[in-house]
């Protein structure tokens, strides 16, 4: 993991107008990962798109912490679901028009 | 454009409050929120509706006017007229969008008639800087196309984008173009684009995955005594040797003639043969005495 992938936890907490103890207790409950190099807090650019859905959640819903820990276990589980569906649906073409 | 009820959108009482609004937008926005229902179109239709509805319905002003005009909408654009020449006189100041983070298709043509295409409503929303909206997309291929890597242009809101399709996507599957949806709002970076893949498949062989199936008529003779045939697999042609007393059914595992393994360049998977034995039929005389012959000998 290279540091060009990381994004400065305060430049974040600036940008999406909120605050460090949200962006911690995410990280705490371990729905995100923060990075600690030289004192300085980080998370992979990868997480951004989960991170802002989190934000989302929470402001706009009003969804507290262990909420949103919920419904990410949930669209996980729902997502793997949705992948063995088309996988099932995909292996169910062999048989039909036969 | 037909007159919108946004009461019975949020299902409440022309009466309500405006706790009741709220607490009915929230219940019905944790319903059909486009993060708690990915890829569902429905739901977000219902989203931007139940959005529009609220827009409305919890501010005063425009809940006042949409009382008052709600049905004869057209009249609210003369009412419209007489408010901006209005607030021209005050020097309008509200800077562009008040809804940070929907884009103005997001509202009906109803919507726009009656509150402008912008938005003339103020909303006491936080300035979120928010990532673009993700765009959905399907690309339709045929089987054949997606047995090599190969590189598209496809267009996406009139935005040409060159894509690389890899060999061996499966149908229904999605994949995700970073920053290629729409443009971030209040500086927030872009959405992504979502494209996914319809495979049609007009050959002879079916797709399992990386495995591919395929029925090969075998006749009496070929079953019995065993030979070689020709057959045609997805790159080309290929001999296989018939072992003696073949049964009908029988299974034959060719390795590495199946399908690309998605992102694994060079591997495939198999082609899986199953024979079908063409019992003769319309014998000759002939043929049936020699074929009786043959009973007696068993």
């Amino acid at each position: 993991m290279t540091n060009k992938n990381l994004i400065s936890i305060k430049n974040l907490c600036s940008h999406y107008e909120i605050e460090f103890s949200f962006v911690d207790a995410l990280n705490k409950i371990g729905l995100i990962q923060i990075e600690i190099i030289e004192q300085n807090h980080f998370i992979h650019q990868d997480q951004i798109g989960d991170f802002e859905k989190m934000i989302r959640l929470h402001t706009e819903l009003n969804v507290n912490l262990e909420g949103i820990d919920v419904v990410f276990n949930l669209l996980e589980k729902e997502k793997e679901l949705r992948n063995e569906l088309n996988t099932l649906k995909n292996r169910l073409r062999l048989y039909e028009n036969d | 454009m037909t007159f919108i009820d946004y009461y019975k959108i949020l299902g409440v009482g022309k009466t309500a409050t405006e706790k009741e609004i709220k607490n009915a937008y929230r219940k019905l926005a944790r319903k059909y929120h486009p993060d708690l229902n990915p890829d569902n179109k429905e739901a977000e239709k219902k989203f931007k509706e139940i959005n529009e509805a609220n827009e409305v319905l919890s501010n005063s002003e425009n809940r006042k006017k949409y009382d008052q005009y709600g049905k004869d909408w057209q009249h609210a654009e003369e009412f419209e007229k007489a408010k901006q020449q209005q607030q021209s006189q005050h020097q309008y100041s509200q800077q562009g969008f008040s809804s940070e983070d929907f884009s103005e298709q997001d509202f009906s043509d109803y919507f726009e008639s009656m509150f402008g295409r912008t938005g003339t409503y103020s909303r006491q929303r936080s300035k979120t800087k928010f990532k673009g909206q993700d765009f959905n997309a399907e690309l339709h291929l045929n089987l054949k196309d997606i047995y090599e890597a190969h590189q598209q242009i496809i267009t996406v809101n009139n935005n040409k984008i060159r894509l690389t399709i890899p060999a061996g996507v499966e149908n229904n599957q999605i994949i995700k173009i970073q920053g290629k949806g729409g443009k971030g709002v209040n500086g927030g970076p872009n959405g992504d684009l979502y494209i996914k893949f319809i495979i049609n498949n007009n050959t002879q062989f079916k797709r399992d995955g990386n495995n591919l199936y395929a029925n090969i008529d075998l006749d009496l003779y070929t079953s019995i005594l065993g030979g070689e045939i020709n057959i045609d697999t997805f790159k080309g042609k290929a001999k296989l040797k018939i072992k003696p007393g073949t049964q009908n059914e029988t299974k034959v595992r060719l390795k590495g003639k199946g399908f690309p393994i998605y992102k694994q360049e060079g591997k495939f998977g198999d082609l899986i043969i199953t024979y079908h034995l063409k019992i003769p039929t319309n014998l000759s005389a002939k043929e049936k005495e020699l074929f009786k012959e043959l009973q007696k000998l068993r």
